[in-house]
C-alpha cells in the first residue's frame, strides 16, 4: 500500500466514521458483551454473576452437548453438500440458457422465497408429519394398492411391502426432516453465487479443452470446475453458516428428538436463563464457523486466477 | 490413404433458417498453407468449426487424413485449433497450458517436459513456463496458443483469425513467422481470415468465400490477377470497374464500349457475343498515365483528384460522365510526386491482358 500523509489518514477516518460507529454499536459491543458474559456465572434468579471462570466452556465438553454439536456439524455439512449437488447443476442450467430466459428463471427460483420463512417451514411440517401429505399417500393409496395386489396375485413378495406401508414413515422429527427443511431454505444462497461464477465463465475455454483431447468429464474437472470454484466457495459458506446456527428449522421439523446447537443456545437464554453458558456455546460456534470458513476460503482461492 | 489432409465433400450447414455453409467442396493438400478468406458472415469460421468438430454438417462429409469424421467429437479428431481470442486457460501456468494436450493423451511425464520446453522455444518464449496467461502480452499469448496446439503434432492446424487482435507491425511480423514455422513443421495449416493481404502473404492456396459459397479457389496470384467474378475482384485488393457492351469481337482482341462512348481494348474472351453487357476490371497499379497517347489503345481522361500517400500517388481520372478510375503510380524517385495536377488532360494506358472481362 502507498504511504499516506497524516492528513489523508484523518480524512479517511472521518469518512468511514459513520459506518465505524454503527459497527461498533451493533456488532462489536454486543459481541464483547457476549464474550464477557461467557466468563460469568448464572445468578440464582437468572442474572449474571461477574466472576471470572472457565466453567461454562468446561460444561460444553459434556458428551451430551458434544453429541448435539457433532450432529449439528454433520447436518450442516450434509445440507451444504446436497445444496451444492442440486444447486450447481441448476445454476449451470440457468447460466447456459439464452440471455433473455435467465432472469425469468432466476425469478422463478426466488418467488417461493418471498413467503415468510416460518410459513414455508410449517408447510414442510404438513408434508412430512405422520398424517401429512407423504404419509397419507404412503399408508393410504400405496398401502391399499399393495393389499389389492396381494389379493389379486398372491405372491410372498407382497408381504413385506404390505407391512411396510401399514405404518407411516418416521419422517417428522428426524435429522432427514431437518436437512430437507434446511436444503429447501438455503438452496438459492447456493444457486446465486454459482450462477454468477458460471455466467462469467468463458465457454470458449470448453472448446479449447475439447480441441486438446479433453472429453466432457475432463473438461469439467480441469477447466469448468476450477474456474467456477469461487462461486462454489461463496455458496457453500452462505449455506453452511446459517445451517450451523439453524434454530427455527430444527425446532419445527426436528421435534424433541433431533436438536441442533441453535436450539440449545435458545433454551439456555430463554428457558434455563443461563446467559453465561449460552454465551459460551455461541462463542464456540462462532469460532468453529470462523476457522471452517478460513480453511475453506484458502482451499478455494488456491485454484483461483490471480 | 488419401493424398488430401482435409477433404470437404458438398458440406452444408444450417443454423435454423440461416444457411451458413452452402454445399462447398474443398480439397486441401498435405502440408499446404490453405486460407479461407471472406467478409464476416461468409461462412469461413463455420467451415473451420466443421473441420474441428465443434459443429456437425447438416449434409456432406468431412474427411481428415482420408478418415471420414461423421459425428466424431472434437476431442477425438487429429486436429488442433488456435482460437481467435487464444482461449488460454487462465488458472493454469504457461507450462500447464502447453502440456494440456499431452496430459489428456496420457503422454509420460518424462516425455512431456522436453516437448513443452521445445514448443516454447519454437515460438520464441523460452523461460515463460511459470507465468500465468494474464502476465503475458497479446502477442505472447498468441504464441502460447500456437505452442499449445503444435505440441500435439496434429495432422492439421486450424487457425481462426489468430492475428486479428494484434497491432499492424506485430501482425506483419507474425505473418512471416507463421509462414516460416509452417514450412519448418510441415503441418497442414487451414487459416481463416478476412484480411486479404494476410491471405495473399501467407497462403499456398486461397478459397474466397461469400454467403456460404466458395467463389474462387486458387493460388494468391490466380486470385489477384484472374479474379473469377466481380465480388472476388472487389474484395481482393483494389479494382476499377468499367461497365460497357462488347462492340466488336475480333479473333485476338475485343473492343468494349464503356458507357457507350469510350472504346477499351481487351484480349479476346470466350462465349460472349456482340452487344452483351460486361464489366471490365482493371487494377489501379497496372495503369500508366501519360500526357501524349503512347499508342492507339490509350484512353483519354481528365485528372479530377490527386492524393499523395507517401509510397504512391493516386490519381482519380474521369473517363466519361459516369466513370472514374483510380490510377496508382509508385513514387520510385525523389522529387515532385504529383506530375499531373487536377484538371489536366491525360491518357491512360495498360496492357490488354491486364484488364479482365467479367460478366457478373
Amino acid at each position: 500500500m502507498l504511504p499516506r500523509s497524516r492528513r489523508e489518514t484523518t480524512r479517511l477516518l472521518f469518512l468511514i466514521s459513520p459506518s465505524l460507529f454503527w459497527l461498533t454499536l451493533f456488532f462489536v459491543l454486543p459481541l464483547l458483551l457476549v464474550f464477557a458474559i461467557s466468563f460469568g456465572q448464572r445468578g440464582t434468579y437468572g442474572g449474571v454473576r461477574w466472576n471470572l471462570t472457565l466453567e461454562n466452556y468446561g460444561r460444553f465438553l459434556d458428551p451430551l452437548y458434544l453429541r448435539i454439536f457433532g450432529r449439528t456439524i454433520v447436518i450442516a455439512l450434509t445440507t451444504t453438500l446436497i445444496c451444492l449437488l442440486a444447486g450447481y447443476p441448476l445454476a449451470y442450467f440457468i447460466a447456459t440458457r439464452p440471455a433473455r430466459w435467465r432472469n425469468s428463471l432466476l425469478l422463478l427460483l426466488m418467488i417461493p422465497f418471498w413467503t415468510n420463512f416460518l410459513i414455508r417451514t410449517y408447510a414442510w411440517l404438513l408434508i412430512l408429519r405422520d398424517h401429512g401429505l407423504i404419509n397419507t399417500l404412503w399408508t393410504g393409496v400405496l398401502h391399499n394398492f399393495m393389499l389389492w395386489a396381494a389379493a389379486a396375485v398372491p405372491l410372498p413378495l407382497w408381504d413385506p411391502l404390505v407391512s411396510a406401508t401399514a405404518s407411516p414413515l418416521p419422517l417428522f422429527g428426524s435429522n432427514l426432516a431437518i436437512i430437507i427443511g434446511l436444503v429447501y431454505g438455503w438452496l438459492p444462497d447456493m444457486v446465486l453465487p454459482c450462477y454468477a461464477a458460471i455466467e462469467r465463465f468463458d465457454f470458449s475455454l470448453v472448446e479449447a479443452a475439447q480441441d486438446l483431447y479433453a472429453n466432457r468429464r475432463k473438461t469439467f474437472l480441469r477447466v469448468i470446475l476450477p474456474l467456477t470454484m469461487p462461486g462454489i466457495v461463496a455458496g457453500s459458506i452462505l449455506v453452511f453458516i446459517p445451517s450451523l446456527g439453524a434454530y427455527v428449522t430444527p425446532d419445527l421439523l426436528g421435534g424433541a428428538k433431533s436438536v441442533m446447537i441453535g436450539n440449545v443456545i435458545y433454551s439456555q437464554f430463554m428457558s434455563a436463563r443461563d446467559y453465561p453458558f449460552g454465551s459460551a456455546i455461541s462463542l464456540v460456534l462462532m469460532a468453529v464457523m470462523l476457522i471452517g470458513t478460513l480453511l475453506y476460503f484458502r482451499l478455494g482461492t488456491e485454484n483461483e486466477v490471480n | 490413404m488419401s493424398e488430401y489432409a482435409v477433404e470437404l465433400n458438398k458440406i452444408t450447414k444450417h443454423f435454423g433458417p440461416v444457411v451458413a455453409v452452402d454445399g462447398i467442396s474443398i480439397f486441401i493438400h498435405d502440408g499446404e498453407f490453405f486460407s479461407l478468406l471472406g467478409p464476416s458472415g461468409c461462412g469461413k469460421t463455420t467451415t473451420l468449426r466443421l473441420i474441428a468438430g465443434f459443429e456437425l454438417p447438416t449434409a456432406g462429409q468431412v474427411f481428415i487424413g482420408g478418415q471420414l469424421q461423421g459425428d466424431t467429437p472434437p476431442y477425438r479428431r487429429p486436429v488442433n485449433t488456435v482460437f481467435q481470442n487464444y482461449a488460454l486457460f487462465p488458472h493454469m501456468s504457461i507450462y500447464q497450458n502447453v502440456a494440456f494436450g499431452l496430459e489428456m493423451k496420457k503422454t509420460p511425464k518424462q516425455e512431456t517436459r522436453p516437448r513443452v520446453l521445445d514448443a516454447l522455444e519454437m515460438v520464441q518464449l523460452p523461460g515463460m513456463e511459470k507465468r500465468k496467461p494474464n502476465q503475458l502480452s497479446g502477442g505472447q499469448q498468441q504464441r502460447v496458443a500456437l505452442a499449445r496446439a503444435l505440441i500435439n503434432r496434429p495432422k492439421v492446424l486450424l487457425l481462426d483469425e489468430p492475428l486479428g487482435a494484434l497491432d499492424l507491425k506485430l501482425r506483419q511480423a507474425m505473418q512471416l513467422e507463421l509462414k516460416a514455422l509452417q514450412h519448418r513443421v510441415g503441418i497442414t495449416f487451414v487459416y481463416v481470415t478476412h484480411d486479404q493481404e494476410e491471405a495473399l502473404t501467407m497462403s499456398d492456396r486461397i478459397a474466397v468465400m461469400s454467403e456460404g459459397r466458395v467463389l474462387q479457389l486458387g493460388s494468391p496470384e490466380e486470385i489477384y490477377d484472374r479474379p473469377a467474378n466481380r465480388f472476388v475482384a472487389d474484395f481482393i485488393g483494389e479494382t476499377n470497374f468499367l461497365g460497357g457492351t462488347i462492340r466488336t469481337s475480333g479473333p485476338d482482341e475485343w473492343v468494349v464500349m464503356v458507357d457507350g462512348v469510350l472504346p477499351v481494348h481487351l484480349p479476346a474472351g470466350e462465349g460472349l457475343r456482340v452487344d452483351e453487357s460486361v464489366t471490365v476490371a482493371i487494377r489501379p497499379e497496372k495503369i500508366s498515365i501519360h500526357v501524349e497517347p503512347p499508342d492507339s489503345r490509350a484512353v483519354p481522361g481528365v485528372v479530377a483528384e490527386v492524393v499523395y500517400t507517401g509510397t504512391d500517388t493516386r490519381y482519380l481520372v474521369r473517363l466519361t460522365e459516369r466513370t472514374m478510375v483510380t490510377v496508382r503510380q509508385q513514387n520510385i524517385g525523389v522529387g515532385p510526386a504529383v506530375r499531373f495536377p487536377a484538371g489536366v488532360q491525360v491518357h491512360l494506358h495498360w496492357r490488354p491482358e491486364s484488364a479482365r472481362l467479367l460478366t457478373a
